[in-house]
């Protein structure tokens, strides 16, 4: 509906852009409103679905917001106010839990960003079967948190779980609380989380990897380059796009952690592993304080500019060098 | 976006209210009248600001409590997901084909779903016209306008409290007016293995019901090799353990008029000790994950379990596996009986434009169902309603009735507006003393605080 609004763009205009479009000196100027008319459709979307909520969000966060009580009494900053100190049993719990969407951000993301780049190099060699194990890294990422989360808390479960039976049978201690206790429930955290998205990476490093021309590598070896120096001075410094992708990806799909958390250790022990969308979810969709959440929310929001622009700005340096 | 939020808030505030007529006319006058009169004066009572429907609804519903209006469907949400759906689908499968023009569809989502879905739903005139909330539930949802009042619907049912269990009954009150017609009660209840207690020497037909008997079993158990009971640190069962006993040590949960967590007390830290105690003896696993100790007991692994009455069918089922087990009341390990218990409480939603024949086509609907309480009972319930409980049939449920031996000694969550969220933060709190990542004080008083402040914080929202 909100598309269908948008006039459409003159199919003339389009293609004798897409033909002249070479370099950008060559355009400025003459495009006129061509390339708004292209941006419009998303630019609505954008609007309505993010926008619009955004600052919808951002009026809540200043209200006491119960969505079915008739007074929303208007609170000022308070609800920000309450989470900048650990003094009010909201901040503390909060600040809780973004510790602990900050530990599972810090174990995983190293691991989502190295292991998927390993298995993409081997999965870019020629060898037989090689279709088969790329559909089988890629096949966990497409199934859904319920049945990932129902499907390790089984496997987890340190009374009567495969993995424990496993550890026995080898002589390792087989009585491991993974979902009850630290650091185990970190790991299992950890663990569950990298086995389940690890294909989606795979598959942009490896889609990174296949744009690489061969003769950079030809030329690698006329030189007498070892297999580290090709990987050191030929294939990183060719994914360094691909790489700030998949890092910024990886950085914000594990700051929104929040299924693996609410099936396999619903939090425990205590509250420590519930991350900070658990708490807000419950905050605002269990308790009705949408004020609170919202304004959870927006520090969260804050965070993860502040962490993409830290991730921006290193990969730009590295880009100089 | 915002001027239709506050539209639709007004006009349902509106429908909460309790209109002009109502307040004119006592609880006793209702009792006086005929069913059919009575249920006229609810729903001209439900019809608040809207005005008109009051007469026409007289004539939907006739003398005898039956529904004579013209054809309506009733869309009837509840959260039984488990072994106890397909019961109820069956009652109301049997409601349905016994009256011709009343359609009930029942719609099952998983309780934590429900309700955070039913206020959107209402709030969004997409609501269902029937629903169940447990008893604790109540309050919150009666403070943010999702359930109407339902004193005009009982009195047109002739229904009191001498039709009822009184503690169930008065437990559905929410600023002197009726929000719930209790189902059933659900108490927490003592399983055993019948096996296992034979292993270890002890007289399957005489299960411990004191704190020396319970230790002297537990040893025993131990002697053959059996952790006896598992102490689990979440809600289930851990949870419920914890709150019986903390009741039998004295204490309880709340302060009377339930402004402040009173859980942390020496009653409380007593509870958590005697649990702690069960793992440092050996008799538990220690850090126990989620439904382990339920696995545990379904595979003949620990001697007893304290577990809901909703699960007898589950352990029934599991007889095909070889479990013989047996029920008994919650053994007495404090200085005074005391047993966890919920229920679950017809509720009507608000909505946004109340057809006075569907409300009375759910009175009709509710107060059958209620009637009928005995099927729902082998579904692993108490029935609330007098006469279903003290029938013959009931006595046949041999474990139901068991369990219903501790109804003097059953305690509900109090219903306050916010209550469920306090409640979280003992759950938390126990969780962290059973694991031991806090001492039993410790992990008491932070989340009796943490509880205060959610109390608090319920207060400004729902009394301003």
């Amino acid at each position: 509906m909100a598309v269908s609004q948008a006039p459409p763009a003159p199919p003339g205009a389009a293609v004798a852009d897409a033909t002249t479009g070479g370099t950008r000196t060559a355009r400025s100027g003459s495009s006129g409103l061509v390339p708004y008319l292209f941006l419009a459709p998303y630019l609505v979307l954008f609007s309505v679905f993010v926008l619009a909520p955004a600052v919808y969000g951002l009026w809540i966060s200043l209200h006491r917001w119960d969505f079915l009580l008739p007074v929303k009494p208007f609170v000022g900053l308070q609800n920000y106010l309450n989470l900048l100190t650990r003094e009010t049993a909201v901040g503390n719990s909060f600040w809780e839990s973004m510790g602990a969407t900050g530990k599972f951000s810090l174990f995983s993301v190293p691991l989502l960003l190295v292991i998927p780049l390993l298995v993409a190099m081997v999965l870019n060699k020629k060898f037989p079967a090689r279709t088969f194990f790329r559909a089988v890294f890629f096949a966990p990422y497409v199934l859904g948190v319920a049945v990932i989360g129902l499907l390790w808390r089984f496997l987890l479960d340190p009374n009567t779980g495969l993995l424990n039976y496993l550890f026995g049978l080898v002589g390792l201690p087989d009585d491991i609380p993974w979902t009850t206790a630290l650091p185990w429930a970190w790991v299992a955290l950890v663990a569950a989380t990298v086995w389940w998205t690890l294909g989606f990476n795979t598959v942009i490093y490896l889609a990174g990897l296949q744009e690489i021309p061969a003769d950079l590598y030809e030329a690698a070896d006329v030189d007498g380059a070892n297999p580290w120096q090709k990987f050191r001075f030929v294939t990183l410094p060719q994914l360094q796009r691909v790489l700030l992708f998949v890092t910024t990806v990886t950085v914000l799909s594990s700051a929104n952690m929040f299924g693996q958390s609410l099936l396999i250790t619903q939090g425990a022990p205590g509250t420590q592993t519930r991350t900070a969308i658990m708490l807000i979810a419950q905050e605002g969709l269990g308790s009705f304080r949408m004020g609170n959440a919202t304004a959870m929310s927006f520090v969260l929001a804050l965070f993860l500019s502040l962490t993409s622009l830290l991730i921006f700005g290193f990969f730009r340096r590295l880009g100089e060098d | 976006m915002e001027p239709t939020t506050q539209g639709r808030a007004g006009s349902r505030s509106a429908l909460w209210q309790p209109s002009q007529s109502r307040q004119a006319l006592t609880r006793r006058n209702f009792l006086r009248m005929s069913a059919g009169a009575g249920a006229g004066l609810w729903l001209a009572g439900c019809g608040g600001g809207s005005g008109g429907g009051g007469g026409e609804a007289a004539q939907a519903l006739g003398e005898n409590g039956e529904y004579t209006g013209p054809a309506v469907s009733l869309a009837f949400w509840n959260g039984f997901t488990g072994g106890d759906g397909p019961f109820l689908q069956e009652i109301v499968d049997r409601f349905n084909s016994e009256h011709e023009n009343i359609a009930v569809e029942m719609n099952v989502l998983e309780w934590a779903q429900f309700y955070s879905t039913v206020p959107s739903a209402v709030s969004s005139g997409e609501g269902p016209d029937v629903g169940i909330m447990h008893l604790d539930q109540l309050a919150t949802n009666a403070a943010r306008g999702v359930i109407r009042p339902l004193d005009e619907l009982v009195a047109s049912l002739q229904l009191d409290e001498g039709d009822f269990d009184p503690t169930v009954w008065s437990a559905g009150l929410y600023q002197e007016q009726r929000y719930g017609v209790p189902l059933d009660i659900h108490p927490f209840g003592f399983y055993y293995n019948k096996g296992l207690m034979e292993e270890a020497g002890l007289d399957p037909e005489a299960p411990p019901q004191t704190a020396d008997e319970y230790a002297t079993a537990l040893e025993a158990l131990s002697e053959a090799g059996i952790q006896g009971h598992w102490v689990s640190p979440f809600l289930f069962t851990g949870g419920f353990t914890f709150y019986s006993l903390l009741w039998q040590f004295g204490g309880d949960l709340f302060n009377e008029d339930t402004t402040e967590a009173t859980w942390n007390s020496e009653a409380g830290v007593s509870a958590i000790e005697w649990m702690r105690g069960l793992i440092e003896d050996g008799h538990s696993p220690t850090e126990l994950a989620a439904d382990a100790e339920q696995v545990a007991f379904l595979n003949g692994e620990n001697a007893f379990i304290w577990n809901g009455i909703w699960q007898i069918n589950a352990y029934r089922e599991a007889e095909a596996e070889g479990l013989d087990w047996g029920v008994a009341p919650i053994p007495q390990i404090g200085d005074e009986p005391g047993v966890w218990a919920s229920s679950h409480n017809f509720v009507v939603m608000n909505q946004r434009d109340a057809d006075p024949n569907k409300q009375a086509a759910s009175s009709v609907f509710i107060n059958w169902i209620s009637e009928q309480s005995i099927d729902w009972a082998s579904a692993g319930q108490i029935p609330a309603r007098n006469e279903v409980r003290e029938s013959p049939e009931f006595a046949e449920l041999a474990e139901q009735s068991t369990f219903a031996e501790q109804l003097e000694a059953v305690h509900f969550i109090p219903t306050v507006p916010g209550i469920p969220d306090a409640m979280l933060e003992i759950e938390t709190g126990v969780n962290e003393a059973i694991l031991g990542t806090k001492e039993p004080q410790q992990a008491l008083d932070d989340a009796a605080e943490r509880a205060n402040a959610a109390l608090e914080a319920a207060r400004e929202q729902y009394e301003a």
